[in-house]
């Protein structure tokens, strides 16, 4: 690797045997000296204080624009090539940006269309084949008199751009490579100590550029991830209090279930039985000797009592079945987990529930889509309880759909409800979606809330979804969440973790 | 011969109940009827039904003081011959297995099913007769 070092011993030299020649009495040289010394001496501070000034106006053009676009860095580098260009009397200037592992064009200044579109857009590995790669791979300056003297170094530079000297600079950070600043000049003509420290001093801009925007980015990143935990912990929190409340709310709910229960089993007991003794009284009525009126009075008010008799039983039998909703929450751990085949289940949810709507209301109907994940596998569960859930969310998804199909009178709504299931690895997605009347906001708040319904006087017990978030969340740690839209549809998702059973029942031990 | 069903319960209103679903039996004297509020008190009635024939105990598990659960050992100890029925509102797993390793012959859930408590002492009339 042959590479010629010019720095300013060799131009010195020569300046000072011109001057030997020309001057040859000591004491004509010492007054020509004195005078021309003067002269060049405020000629040289004139064009120091200028040069200087040059300098100082770039810097601050560059601190500014680097303070006006501190994450594009595009300007910046612009800026940088451009003043360093102009003030080191270069031809062409260009910069690169260092990955860690290759170097990346990043911006060039009065370079040819050809040269920024066949050089500028190659990868450079840094390497010995050029200046620009041997000041990344070395991490030192290289400062060339005349590449047309180094065979194969730079090749495209010199068939683009002509380019002869060049002086390039490794851009440093501490002690890592971030770039590498370039410049060439069209002719041979080394650049001086003075502006090859100017070039660095250059770069060094550019560096702090870089620096600036990657602590900015970093920090950006940073405030991303902590605005985005802090939501995570909000959505958490928000959770969390809405487990505990119907929690406590399902205890309670229990507790007055249990002390309802009792009093209640007697108005059905007693009831049932009553409507058994009027039965007996007409029989007795029958062998007795009254005359037709009394007969008549006493046999209408056997009549009336008998239905009154009839209302309770019926009245007594909703109280005791929305009691029978309210004691399941203080149910868990009750009745038996096993291994259950997951889209079995949600088929056979579906099934019941279809055939139960249409057992329910003449005329129902309504379209089932089923997309089960043949992996979906299976799942330690309650079978029982899922089935409750699911029959819960499918049905709450008939009853809208069918709202939404009477509210529509016809037209072309087609009525839908969609079952989905998921492999999520260690957990079971399992999804039910309707087309139906969706939810309002205000609704969705409270829709978990025992005994919150929508539903007519005696259609729902506001327990359903309630019972069912208990489930999912509590017994079996699973998580359970609507997404709907008013008017088009409403979506729950449910996830259950595979050894749902055991984890709930573990979590149950203090 | 004078057959006997105890039924033990700390409702009192269980007794009216159970006289009139059984009322029929009772006026035909297919078997009489006791009632104890209490574990205590239903003890004391099976010491005293001496020669009586006690074809079956059904009692409440949820009582205060001694419950149901407690009782059944000290009965089967005094009268390991008479089969007796848990009733229970709780009809969960654990109690269940708990009053049949006890001795019970069976857990009836509350409501009672009359029906299946009537031909549960059906039997025991037909087979004690």
């Amino acid at each position: 690797m042959r590479r010629r070092k010019v720095g300013g011993n060799k131009l010195k030299t020569q300046s000072l045997k011109a001057l030997r020649r020309r001057n040859t009495s000591k004491a004509a040289l010492r007054r020509r000296s004195l005078a021309t010394g003067k002269k060049t001496n405020v000629a040289r501070l004139i064009r120091e204080r200028e040069e200087a000034l040059e300098q100082q106006t770039a810097t601050s053009e560059i601190l500014q624009i680097i303070s006006s676009s501190p994450t594009d860095l595009g300007p910046v580098f612009d800026t940088i090539l451009a003043s360093a260009t102009r003030l080191c009397e270069g031809n062409l200037a260009a910069l690169w940006r260092y990955d860690g592992e290759v170097l990346v064009g990043a911006a060039h200044h009065n370079a040819t269309p050809e040269f920024a579109e066949k050089y500028m857009t190659m990868v450079l590995q840094p390497g010995r084949a050029g200046p620009v790669r041997l000041a990344a791979l070395e991490r030192r300056i290289v400062h060339v008199a005349d590449i047309t003297a180094e065979p194969g170094f730079s090749p495209m530079v010199l068939q683009y751009e002509r380019a002869r000297t060049v002086l390039a600079v490794p851009l440093l950070r501490n002690e890592n490579l971030v770039g590498v600043m370039c410049m060439w000049r069209r002719e041979v003509r080394p650049f001086t100590d003075q502006q090859i420290a100017l070039v660095q001093n250059f770069a060094a801009q550019a560096v702090i550029a870089i620096e600036n925007a990657r602590l900015l980015s970093e920090l950006r990143q940073r405030t991303d991830d902590l605005t985005k935990s802090l939501d995570d912990l909000r959505t958490a929190q928000d959770r969390l209090v809405q487990t505990e409340k119907l929690a406590s709310l399902g205890q309670l709910t229990a507790g007055i279930a249990h002390e309802i229960k009792n009093p209640l089993n007697f108005v059905n007991n007693f009831s049932a039985v009553s409507v058994e003794l009027i039965d007996e009284l007409r029989e007795a009525l029958g062998g007795a000797h009254l005359d037709s009126k009394l007969r008549t009075e006493i046999s209408e008010i056997a009549d009336t009592l008998q239905s009154n008799l009839d209302k309770v039983v019926q009245h007594g039998k909703r109280a005791d079945a929305i009691v029978k909703n309210m004691l399941l929450h203080s149910r868990q751990g009750s009745g038996e987990h096993r291994l259950v085949d997951i889209n079995a289940l949600v088929d056979e949810s579906l099934n019941l529930a279809y055939h139960g709507a249409r057992a329910e209301r003449q005329g129902f109907n309504i379209t089932l889509e089923r997309s089960l994940d043949p992996t979906a596998g299976e799942a330690d569960v309650f079978p029982q309880e899922i089935t409750r859930v699911l029959l819960n969310l499918i049905s709450n998804g008939f009853y809208a759909a069918t709202k939404r199909k009477a509210e529509a009178n016809g037209g072309d709504y087609e009525p839908t409800l969609a079952a989905a299931t998921k492999n999520l690895g260690d957990s079971v997605e399992i999804r039910i979606r309707d087309n139906g009347t969706g939810i309002p906001p205000e609704v969705k708040a409270k829709m978990f809330n025992p005994f919150f319904t929508t539903k007519p006087v005696g259609e729902g017990t506001g327990l359903g979804l309630s019972i069912s978030h208990d489930i999912i969340v509590k017994q079996h740690g699973g998580s359970i969440e609507v997404n709907t839209q008013p008017g088009e549809f409403t979506e729950f998702r449910i996830v259950l973790p595979r050894g749902a059973a055991t984890i709930a029942k573990s979590e149950e031990r203090p | 011969m004078n057959l006997l069903v105890l039924v033990v319960d700390d409702e009192p209103d269980v007794e009216v109940l159970f006289r009139q679903q059984f009322r029929r039996d009772l006026r035909a004297d297919r078997f009489t009827m006791e009632f104890a509020q209490s574990a205590p008190m239903a003890l004391q009635r099976i010491a005293d039904a001496g020669d009586r024939s006690l074809i079956l105990i059904l009692s409440d598990i949820n009582m205060p003081g001694m419950s149901g659960l407690e009782l059944l050992p000290k009965v089967k100890a005094a009268r390991p011959d008479v089969p007796i029925i848990m009733i229970t509102a709780y009809g969960d797993a654990e109690t269940k297995r708990q009053a049949l390793e006890n001795g019970a012959e069976a857990l009836l859930t509350k409501p009672i099913d009359f029906k299946t408590l009537r031909s549960e002492i059906d039997m025991r009339v037909e087979r004690a007769a």
